[in-house]
């Protein structure tokens, strides 16, 4: 890490204090979220970028199948292990395992609010309580990586892309820093460095794209000991959950939430309650994103091809045909010897 | 030489003054209101720039867009269109009765848009990389891809219908000439790229169904912009005109009352029509998506304040004064159009966007945003003023003859 978390708030700090809103701007900041909202200068998504480049280059084959995670939520015990080692790997601002790994013991933990994704932070765990029996849910949340990414439609300088591993991936060499990316995702993932003043960026999980190409797993598949996260491809993991929904009757509702979720995504859920009771959406339809726009932009397209140039010549016809009729009132008026009065 | 520029400077920019008066005639109170919420403005953009959205905005993951989007963008490119109703009435459909409004109206346009464009830079991460999307690296699968060059194209062409005032002005009667010329042209392509743009500004919504409310989302996101672009550009050239009218009443020689009025009942009658297609669509949509439960809660209350109180209502009162010849009424109206539609923009872009969120998790604009917002439209009204003072807005040139 380049620096600690500790340095960070203190430059933060000492910037914003200089200033007239300082201190009440951080306090505010607090009261939006966690520390992870200050990181900035992340380094992870150009490093994927990078590689996603030079295998295109070098023509690397791609995998038979793409890569897909299943999280069953019914085995997560809320360990938050997943969450250090995804800082730790993708060089996020990060503290203490020991610190992760208490919060589920804790009578006041970070469990006490439905978190989400951060400029540092590319997947949180969540609290929910199960209103079959009342025992806590935890549930991880990270980037659902769309086959039909929103993001990557929504992006006006093409600065996404679907990997053939599965993986979607963010070139911030490009990004102009609009946000509209974070508008289009269903999933509320993309986050952004706004304490950034030159050089903000997008951040996003990569499905540890630098990992899974060298033949590993993400990370915080690697580090879960619960069994609750599985890297594979994705036709066996689909077979699998819904295996296990077959075989534990009555165990979990019987949908495998991402098979078919705004048109599939590569991370699949199991819960053992309705999944909106889990913070994950089931009010979001089964169609992709890009669909939702890609009528409009056809339409205007058509329009302006198409549609526009009758209007142009028509208007050039009425124009020149008003002109000829000037003409030829002002020649009349001119043979009966009256001034041109022309009025308007 | 030095001394043919200090005339010409003299003659054109302190309109005829010496330094010393023009600096003295413009101490008054207007201009210390306008001073100070200029400074406030800029104070805040050096802020932004040095310090970054964190702190100047309660901007935040879940509301990657706030005032600076909904009013410096949706509201002011809606309220930007005098442009593209005038100029289209005047040119495309010959409406010569109304070429008084066209420059007023063009001139309202291109300052809209330049300082939309000016107030989303503050807004942009990385501003400077905006030429990366003109050339460089397209994203065709975006609606904002389709706005961006459409506001590029845009500006170019409102800049080209008001170039023969700055041309008169700067007495270049041949640039004058060729660029009334392009001026029609400007005109039929304006119509074309400012529909498309105007639709695609509610096109940026279709992609959030799972966001935005359901009162508020519907397919026709697109059309209900273009038409509500449309009656927001005639109501503000009522709004302008009753202003301008006030302000610069000495530049107005030939000034005719109940030419003007006529006329002023014409946009009414005119802006009915929109409000009124405007109100069946929205009902349709109700009915389309059998959202009628939906206005029973809070939002629905809500919603029926925006289409009842700021669209219906303004129909009814066009109407009316259409029909009793009056003119008050219509102007009076078109102020309240024009606040229904920024009413409409805002409630889009921030109040029923993730309108399922508590309260306190909502967004609402930090003192700071509304600050630049305001500093960014006392330039716009600074350089209207600047321009009407100086150019042929307003009047005819006396020394061209009209170019309609």
């Amino acid at each position: 890490m380049g620096i600690s978390r500790r340095e960070f708030l203190k430059r933060t700090a000492t910037i914003a204090g200089t200033t007239l809103l300082g201190s009440s701007a951080i306090a505010h900041a607090y009261e939006k979220g966690g520390p992870s909202i200050f990181s900035t200068g992340n380094t992870a998504n150009r490093k994927n970028w990078k590689i996603w480049v030079e295998r295109k280059e070098a023509r690397v084959p791609p995998p038979e199948e793409p890569y897909t995670v299943l999280v069953d939520t019914t085995k997560c015990i809320g360990c938050r292990r997943c969450e250090w080692a995804c800082n730790e790997w993708n060089k996020n601002p990060n503290r203490p395992i020991k610190e992760f790994e208490a919060s589920v013991h804790q009578e006041k933990s970070v469990f006490d609010k439905v978190r989400r994704t951060h400029a540092g932070e590319f997947t949180v765990v969540n609290r929910y309580i199960s209103s079959k029996d009342g025992k806590p849910i935890y549930v991880k949340k990270q980037c659902m990586h769309c086959e039909e990414p929103g993001c990557l439609s929504s992006c006006f300088v093409d600065s996404f892309k679907k990997t053939p591993e599965g993986s979607v991936l963010h070139n911030p060499a490009v990004c102009i820093g609009c946000r509209y990316c974070m508008i289009a995702c269903p999933f509320d993932i993309p986050a952004y460095e706004y304490y950034e003043a030159l050089n903000p960026q997008v951040t996003k999980c990569t499905m540890c794209y630098d990992r899974i190409t060298e033949g590993g797993v993400p990370a915080c598949v690697e580090i879960c000991t619960a069994e609750a996260l599985r890297f594979g491809k994705m036709s066996e993991l689909i077979n699998l959950a819904h295996e296990r929904i077959r075989n534990n009757p009555g165990k979990y509702v019987d949908h495998v939430y991402g098979e078919h979720e705004v048109g599939g995504t590569s991370w699949l859920y199991l819960s053992s309650v309705p999944f909106d009771e889990i913070g994950l959406r089931t009010d979001i339809g089964k169609t992709p994103i890009p669909k939702t726009s890609k009528g409009f932009l056809f339409a205007v397209k058509m329009f302006e091809i198409v549609g526009a140039w009758p209007l142009v010549f028509g208007a050039y016809y009425a124009i020149s045909k008003a002109r000829k009729k000037v003409k030829a009132s002002h020649e009349t008026s001119v043979q009966k010897g009256e001034g041109h009065g022309e009025k308007h | 030489m030095a001394k043919s520029t200090n005339t010409w400077f003299r003659e054109k920019i302190l309109l005829g003054m010496t330094p010393r008066d023009y600096i003295i005639s413009n101490f008054n109170v207007p201009n210390l209101i306008a001073a100070i919420f200029l400074s406030a403005g800029v104070g805040v953009m050096i802020y932004r720039l040095l310090f970054g959205l964190g702190p100047t905005t309660n901007l935040s993951d879940n509301y990657p867009w706030g005032l600076w989007i909904g009013f410096d963008i949706l509201v002011g490119i809606a309220l930007a269109a005098p442009g593209l109703t005038l100029g289209t009435a005047v040119h495309l459909f010959g409406m010569k009765e109304y070429h008084h409004f066209a420059r007023p109206a063009i001139l309202s346009s291109l300052l809209g848009y330049v300082f939309a464009i000016y107030a989303l830079m503050f807004d942009l991460g990385r501003y400077y990389r905006v030429p990366y999307l003109i050339g460089g690296s397209w994203g065709f699968t975006s609606i904002l891809f389709l706005i961006g060059w459409h506001f590029f194209l845009y500006t170019i062409i409102c800049l080209i219908e008001w170039s023969p005032a700055l041309f008169e002005w700067l007495n270049l009667r041949k640039l004058r000439e060729f660029f009334t010329k392009m001026a029609v042209w400007a005109t039929i392509f304006g119509v074309i790229i400012a529909g498309g743009h105007q639709s695609a500004l509610g096109g940026l919504y279709l992609v959030a169904p799972a966001k935005l409310h359901p009162l508020w989302y519907s397919t026709l996101l697109p059309v209900f912009f273009l038409l509500s672009a449309v009656f927001a550009g005639i109501s503000m050239v009522i709004v302008e005109g009753t202003i301008t009218h006030r302000v610069f009443r000495r530049q107005l020689k030939h000034f005719d009352p109940a030419e003007y009025d006529s006329r002023t009942i014409g946009l009414g009658m005119a802006a009915a029509s929109a409000l009124f297609i405007y109100f069946i669509l929205k009902i349709f949509d109700i009915a389309h998506y059998n959202n009628w439960a939906y206005l029973n809660t809070p939002y629905g209350y809500w919603y029926l304040v925006e289409i009842l109180g700021f669209v219906l209502l303004p129909a009814l009162l066009f109407t009316s004064a259409v029909r009793n010849r009056n003119a008050k009424l219509v102007r009076f109206t078109g102020f309240l159009t024009a606040f229904g539609v920024i009413l409409n923009r805002l409630n889009v872009c921030i109040i029923a966007y993730n309108w399922y969120l508590p309260t306190s998790q909502k967004y609402y604009p930090l003192w700071s945003e509304v600050a630049l917002s305001l500093g960014v439209v006392t330039i716009i009204v600074l350089f209207y003023r600047f321009i009407v003072n100086r150019m042929a807005i307003l009047y005819e040139h006396p020394e061209y003859e009209s170019a309609h």
